[in-house]
């Protein structure tokens, strides 16, 4: 088994690649998916890589800064969160679906 | 290396204390409940039924676990497991008493002392829910469902008076580790009233402490808010279709929640470990007092006993009890085990009081209950949180 | 010990975010989405962020994903259909994919100095007595606002989700 040499201290460019990671697999989630609900799910996805940036450059720079613009982009999540869900409640009501092809009829 | 071998013994210890007394605390519900309502109680398998539990855990492991066939599989199995691992976690936070120093060695008597402490065990709470809400889909059978939202729809909604009721003392002790909000409740006025939480200039935290003690009846699913979990209603709610040791998993999670809510009660209002006076007034020979005069009337009892048997297990309560006294009189033991004592006294209590109101009142319809959280107990929590906040802004320096 | 730690938690993170984008059922894509946050709040732990860290586990996992659940548990959402797709569609989108993330995490890698390294412990300014310093001092305005904003969230769910069909 080949000794794999792994670094004293976690090199910074690897929280922002999983970041990256993170934010490509919500864009890929909210691209290809039809379900509204993890459409939804997959926005908060990149919300959350997006927060872990932040947390990694307030590291470097050794501020609290980043921590605070983390939190805000948390709360704006819970209001986006709680009114996207009631919309989906009033859609599901109306249309009977949760697919967000069949909600379409303002297209041509 | 010390230091991990120290938190594996520390951690085993607690674990291991903690699931004896969650098998025990259900003892001694069964026994207040019986006394309560002018019954007796378990009283066949040994002495006084103190082996009920053990025969009923071995009732729960020996039964046949059965795997309906139209649950969700891996959410059937992944419930009661999230319930009873977060339940257990939240025991790390928890200081049980001072430092515990043998010659050299000392260690705090607390599994690990994070500077967020309240806030750990706050989340943990919140995930709780998802072991409740998660049961109650997986089991695919209507009555579950609705017990599984009712139950996490109430957790929720009185996890933010709870919170709230949490905020206030922490303004006045400025911290967030429980290590620090006990050392802030020490100290006596005038010298002898305790600076507990809820004795504390400059807003005495009662009414903190009453929303609080209300919220944690709710958050743990007890008498009156048990509704989700009743038998008479909703065919048991969202546990109807675990049996065996699911089901034992999720009493666990309830009586270590309820445990997990007591303690927090105590090191956040009571003053934790505290005593309720002076050490010159002679606090110290209070438990010596307590388990001396208990043996005491167990001997005595134990001369002319109301059933044949008790002519053998009074008198070794009593000798138990008078051994245990004396114990705390050996000076270097006592500065352990007092601390230790006050705050399983203060906990003991909360604990009888949760059993006391679950053999007393009844329980409250679905829609009362949330009416009272979102109309009642959340403004009067603001108004709390914003007296507490004013009167400590205006007197600080 | 952690680049161990680090390499834990990110694959935990990774397989849950991958498991959010194939799973058919969306409770299967919440629970999966509940384990990212977690890693996510390991990992703000190990970066030194603890307010961060318990208010992810308090008000993202703890509450924003239990919405979704109930959501998802009362609509009673099923499983979705799968579409038919072009056998080339599936061969051409995961190499893009991991190419995309393979010239973003080179240009990451270029423009940050190797010599910055992430120690657990090193960073202490993420206590909640500097968050609460910083947010009722420097940003008192933006905490103001996002009060307000959370206010309207309340107002405009309780009317969108109360409305009776006609």
């Amino acid at each position: 088994m080949p000794e794999i040499p792994l670094p004293q201290s976690v090199p910074l460019a690897w929280y922002l690649i999983l970041s990256a990671i993170l934010f490509s697999l919500g864009v890929a989630g909210f691209l290809f998916r039809r379900n509204v609900i993890t459409v939804f799910m997959s926005i908060e996805l990149m919300l959350n890589a997006v927060n872990l940036s932040f947390v990694t450059f307030s590291y470097k720079f050794k501020q609290v800064d980043g921590h605070i613009f983390s939190f805000f982009v948390m709360v704006v999540a819970a209001a986006e969160a709680a009114v996207g869900l009631a919309i989906i409640l009033t859609i599901f009501k109306n249309r009977q679906t949760l697919e967000i092809d069949e909600v379409s009829s303002l297209k041509n | 290396m010390n230091f991990f071998i120290v938190s594996l013994i520390k951690s085993a210890l607690v674990a291991f204390v903690l699931l004896t007394a969650l098998a025990y605390i259900q003892w001694v519900e069964r026994k207040v409940l019986a006394h309560i309502q002018l019954r007796v109680g378990p009283r066949r398998v040994g002495p006084h039924g103190l082996l009920q539990p053990l025969a009923d855990v071995i009732k729960l492991l020996t039964k046949e676990d059965m795997l309906p066939s139209h649950v969700n599989k891996f959410f059937y199995f992944l419930a009661p497991f999230i319930a009873v691992m977060f339940a257990l976690i939240s025991i790390a936070v928890i200081p049980f008493g001072t430092e515990l120093k043998i010659g050299s060695f000392s260690t705090p008597m607390q599994l690990t002392d994070l500077n967020i402490g309240v806030l750990f065990v706050l989340g943990l709470s919140g995930i709780g829910v998802y072991g409740v809400a998660l049961a109650g889909w997986a089991s695919n059978n209507k009555y579950s469902l609705i017990g599984g939202l009712r139950s996490s729809a109430q957790m929720i909604s009185y996890e933010l008076p709870m919170a709230m009721a949490i905020a206030a003392p922490l303004l006045m002790l400025n911290s967030l580790s429980f290590r620090e909000l006990v050392d802030g409740q020490g100290g006596f006025y005038f010298g002898f009233i305790p600076r507990w939480a809820i004795f504390q200039g400059p807003f005495p935290q009662i009414i903190s402490f009453l929303i609080f003690i209300i919220a944690a009846f709710a958050e743990t699913n007890r008498v009156p808010f048990d509704l989700p979990e009743a038998e008479n209603e909703l065919v048991a709610g969202f546990h109807t279709e675990y049996g065996s040791m699911k089901f034992a998993a999720f009493f666990m999670a309830e009586y270590c929640n309820m445990v997990t809510v007591s303690c927090v009660g105590a090191l956040l209002f009571l003053g934790g470990w505290q005593p309720l006076w002076p050490a010159e007034y002679g606090s110290q020979f209070v438990p010596t007092l307590i388990f001396a005069i208990s043996g005491l009337i167990c001997l005595y009892h134990g001369l002319h006993p109301a059933r044949p048997f008790d002519r053998f297990t009074l008198p070794v309560f009593g000798v138990i009890f008078l051994g245990i006294a004396a114990i705390f009189l050996i000076p270097i033991v006592a500065t352990i085990l007092l601390p230790l004592f006050w705050f399983l006294a203060k906990v003991g209590i909360i604990l009888f009081v949760y059993i006391w109101i679950r053999g007393t009142l009844p329980r409250f319809r679905y829609d009362q209950l949330m009416n009272f959280a979102w109309t009642v107990l959340f403004p009067v929590a603001i108004v709390n949180l914003f007296v507490t906040a004013l009167s400590v802004a205006l007197t600080s320096k | 010990m952690d680049a161990i730690l680090f390499l834990l938690f990110a694959a935990i993170a990774v397989i849950c975010a991958v498991n959010l984008v194939l799973q058919t059922h969306p409770i299967s894509s919440a629970l999966s989405l509940v384990g990212v946050m977690g890693a996510l709040a390991l990992l703000y732990l190990q970066l030194g962020g603890e307010f961060i860290a318990a208010a992810q586990l308090i008000v993202y996992a703890g509450a924003i994903m239990v919405l979704f659940i109930f959501v998802i548990m009362l609509l009673n959402a099923g499983k979705e259909r799968k579409l038919p797709r072009k056998l080339w569609v599936t061969f051409a989108g995961v190499p893009l994919l991991a190419g995309f993330i393979a010239i973003a995490a080179f240009v990451i890698h270029r423009m940050l100095p190797v010599t910055e390294g992430v120690k657990f412990g090193s960073m202490t300014h993420g206590s909640p007595q500097e968050i609460g310093r910083s947010l009722f001092q420097t940003y008192l305005l933006p905490f103001e606002v996002t009060s307000v904003l959370i206010l309207i969230a309340i107002l405009g769910a309780v009317v969108l989700a109360s409305k009776e069909i006609e």
